[in-house]
């Protein structure tokens, strides 16, 4: 296949604002976006910033949105766009700009910091840890998120709802608390923050986050609603309540 | 003073890179209860380590109790072709399963054997199925699990701050100074003592899996202070790295696939590794394929495949195997899984390669071949060490993982990295905090050195040149690729350094466009000069090595030879300058020496 050219708009600014950038670049064979962005670094414009790493999918570094759609550059082949289609590039548009396709998405690591750590109950007489597959499926399910962020840029309670931040964690860190929630070992219990300050009750399932996870994670179903449920046994359920007085957590 | 000038911050250790080493080597000086800072060029939980795939090889014995540390010793050893610092190579097989332990204990999830443990897979040079791993993905593993360990405890984390030059008084470490890649604002580190754990150079090479963190400038920063480097000529060329598309060319493919059930295979349709076994591993290896594939199911009767020989005999027979015209049209050869093991089992046991291959290459691997060819992987060589410690030559200076030299000799074992990072990891923040607890005086920050750096740091946007750092960095990639990759020769690697001292001049003609603010093009012009430095210091150590051994291939020497088995090449500077020195390797205690004398 001969390099063909295509149209490439690409955001270029910062805080105080910017406007879409027109580039003509040629396109080689089995080429993604990121390969793109980079073509028009390295010859077109040099300080065109942009974040990546692994370039395979991995690392969950370069999100952004291509045609409006949020997506990791990387995993993007430029053959799903039509010959001769314009492709815009522009930042994640839940996070403050850095600059042209960066964002501060400081907001996440905020907010896994106030997650109660993992707190593993005691070890087996034997001194093992024992486990089995078909107890950590799940778990392992949550794991495979590669924190690319996409889940909470496209979550309407955050995405032009920058008031919402303080009390709603969004999708991401859902997962985090599933993960450790439903983690075999586990004895920490995050019900209350669940429902108070990471604001589950503001998610409404419209399932915007399992439709843009690369990692393919039922976030919706599988974290979020169990979450719900496990909030609704403990607060909303009158006999859960009398029993919570004398249980353990509910596992 | 340097403190009214430059936004300045004090600890008693600052750790610099946030893979698996420098994380664990922060969670362990920050246990140690020094004051300890983590500063990373990426997001906190990008770095390399992310991308690993089949494991971490730690002889727990789940699934073969017979394997054990000794096991695990001779089998590095014997993959570094006896280069290895045989102490580095003790304590990393012996501390191992520790610390797969200690990560399950602060949440990781390992995949499970029937017993309800941690399962191991097989991978190459490895005598059992020895690798604790998560599908294959054990790298994301390990590097969520180490961050929220490390946010848990309150580490202080600076990212997306790029350090590029250490401070030193009076021959000792006093600081870091570097950069915040959002602002471009100068930031100065005062410290008693620093970890690098910044990881390898492969980014100076074409077809590479690393990342563009992987400059070198560890290895430089280290140099440039003063301390020692050592076995700077062996690079590792990991044998299956993608070939097709263009664009994915270097991405890496787990060995997992071949620990799995894969075989490679050349166009022919011939299992070409029967015809590679190599005399110094014939003894341990299967010579028919009926032996090979019996062996997955049952090592105590046969012996394994030569698919999963040491790396580098799998990268050279590959290239071998292309040279001869057995290649694919895009220059590999064919890894097969998919006619040797269930659509469902190959899902399972790697799901981000099937996912890899479908949306990179329209390729469907639980039905087709993949094509594969030699990546530029891992640095064997780097900073040198003290085994037990970490230490550099530069008192308060350490270095653990990739950075650093001596674990692995002349070629790694897969699996054996992320060990690597977690056990030497765990030893740089210990002893790091303890030099910090130790240390007499104050640190002094010398501000001549200091205000040097911060020129040197603004420069290409001064610069009358018209230089552009990416054709710089790409000539120097095509230049390592073609003259200093698996088989290498004197007239060549003269060449390489020819070419080395010409980029060097234009990288400082390089003119910067835009502004301080998170700007690539100023970045990648800083990196250059590490890049340089790590390119000319593997191409002058290649040289020195006349022979062949592990990840260093000569042409013109083509056997091991004797006498280099009993030394290593060191790299210092002195007056500006590279000189080389060829220096005894430590003797090997005798029982550890009988081990290695041993046949499988």
């Amino acid at each position: 296949m001969p390099d063909q050219q295509v149209h490439m708009r690409v955001w270029r600014g910062d805080a105080s604002g910017g406007e879409f950038k027109d580039y003509r670049i040629a396109v080689g064979e089995g080429q993604v976006v990121l390969d793109v962005i980079h073509a028009i670094q390295a010859q077109q414009a040099n300080d065109l910033a942009v974040r990546w790493n692994c370039k395979a999918g991995k690392c969950g570094s370069c999100s952004a949105e291509v045609n409006g759609k949020p997506r990791l550059m990387c995993m993007t082949r430029m053959n799903i766009f039509e010959p001769g289609e314009t492709i815009t590039v522009s930042p994640m548009r839940t996070f403050p700009v850095i600059r042209d396709l960066v964002t501060d998405v400081s907001f996440n690591f905020r907010k896994a910091r106030e997650v109660p750590a993992f707190k593993p109950k005691p070890k087996e007489a034997d001194g093992t840890r024992r486990m089995f597959q078909e107890d950590i499926d799940r778990v392992q399910e949550f794991h495979k998120c590669i924190e690319c962020f996409l889940c909470q840029n496209v979550c309407h309670v955050i995405r032009d709802h920058d008031e919402n931040k303080p009390a709603f964690s969004g999708p991401r860190l859902f997962v985090r608390l599933a993960a450790l929630e439903m983690h075999p070992l586990d004895t920490n219990d995050r019900i209350e923050l669940i429902r108070q300050k990471a604001g589950i009750g503001y998610c409404n399932i419209t399932k915007c986050c399992t439709e843009v996870c690369p990692e393919h994670i039922h976030i919706t179903d599988n974290a979020i609603i169990p979450l719900k449920e496990r909030v609704v046994d403990r607060y909303y359920d009158p006999i859960a309540k009398i029993l919570g007085l004398f249980s353990a957590k509910h596992k | 003073m340097a403190e009214d000038k430059y936004e300045t911050h004090e600890y008693d250790v600052v750790v610099i890179g946030a893979g698996g080493a420098g994380l664990r080597a922060a969670v362990e000086a920050s246990a140690q209860g020094v004051k300890t800072a983590l500063v990373c060029k990426s997001l906190l939980g990008k770095a390399h380590t992310v991308m690993a795939e089949g494991g971490i090889a730690a002889a727990m014995g789940n699934v073969y109790p017979e394997d054990n540390w000794r096991v695990h010793f001779r089998d590095t050893m014997r993959g570094g072709k006896l280069l290895n610092n045989w102490r580095m190579a003790q304590i990393h097989a012996q501390e191992a399963p520790d610390r797969v332990l200690e990560l399950e204990e602060w949440g990781a999830l390992f995949d499970r054997t029937k017993e309800g443990l941690i399962l191991q897979r097989d991978f190459g040079g490895h005598r059992y199925a020895r690798l604790a791993h998560v599908g294959d993905r054990t790298g994301l593993e390990m590097i969520r699990t180490l961050q929220q360990h490390a946010v848990h405890k309150g580490i202080d984390v600076y990212m997306e701050c790029n350090l590029q030059r250490l401070l030193t008084d009076g021959g000792r470490i006093s600081g870091a100074f570097g950069y915040w890649r959002e602002s471009g604002k100068f930031i100065l580190f005062k410290c008693k003592a620093v970890v690098l754990a910044t990881g390898g150079g492969g980014k100076a090479w074409k077809v590479t899996s690393n990342s563009w963190e992987y400059t070198g400038d560890g290895v430089t920063m280290a140099l440039d202070a003063g301390a020692d480097l050592m076995d700077m000529e062996f690079i590792q060329f990991h044998p299956t790295g993608m070939v097709w598309p263009p664009s994915v060319r270097g991405i890496l493919v787990t060995e997992g696939v071949r620990g799995d059930g894969g075989t490679l295979k050349n166009t022919e349709g011939k299992r070409f590794m029967f015809g590679y076994i190599p005399e110094f591993f014939k003894a341990e290896t299967a010579d028919t394929e009926k032996e090979a594939d019996a062996w997955y199911d049952d090592k105590r009767n046969n012996r394994r495949t030569p698919d999963l020989l040491p790396r580098d005999e799998v990268a050279r027979a590959i290239n071998s195997e292309v040279k001869a015209g057995r290649g694919t049209p895009h220059g590999g050869v064919f890894l097969d899984i998919a006619s040797r093991r269930p659509a469902d089992y190959i899902q399972r046991r790697l799901p981000s390669m099937y996912h890899q291959f479908k949306e990179l290459a329209d390729v469907d691997i639980t039905k087709e071949s993949m094509e594969v060819g030699p990546t530029c992987h891992y640095a064997m060589g780097g900073v040198r060490v003290d085994a037990d410690s970490t230490a550099t030559t530069v008192p308060g200076l350490f270095a653990a993982g990739e950075v650093a030299a001596g674990l692995h000799g002349a070629n790694r074992l897969g699996g054996n990295s992320l060990s690597d990072l977690l056990v030497f990891g765990r030893r740089a923040g210990l002893y790091a905090a303890e030099y910090a607890k130790s240390f007499g005086g104050s640190v002094s920050i010398n501000n001549n050195q200091l205000d040097q750096y911060a020129h040197d740091l603004l420069a290409p946007f001064e610069a009358t040149g018209k230089e552009n750092p990416y054709t710089i960095h790409s000539d120097l990639q095509q230049c390592m690729q073609e003259l200093v990759g698996i088989i290498r020769v004197e007239s060549e690697l003269n060449q390489a350094l020819e070419i080395i001292q010409r980029l060097r001049q234009r990288s400082r003609q390089v003119k910067v466009e835009g502004n301080r603010q998170y700007n690539p093009g100023w970045h990648l012009a800083l990196d250059l000069h590490s890049l340089l430095t790590f390119a000319e210091a593997a191409s002058l150590a290649a040289i020195e090595r006349k022979e062949s051994r592990g990840g260093h291939t000569r042409d013109d020497y083509p056997s091991t030879d004797a006498k280099f088995a009993k030394v290593n090449v060191v790299i210092r500077k002195t007056n500006g300058q590279m000189t080389l020195a060829q220096e005894p390797l430590p003797e090997i205690p005798g029982d550890l020496k009988a081990l290695l004398e041993e046949k499988s």
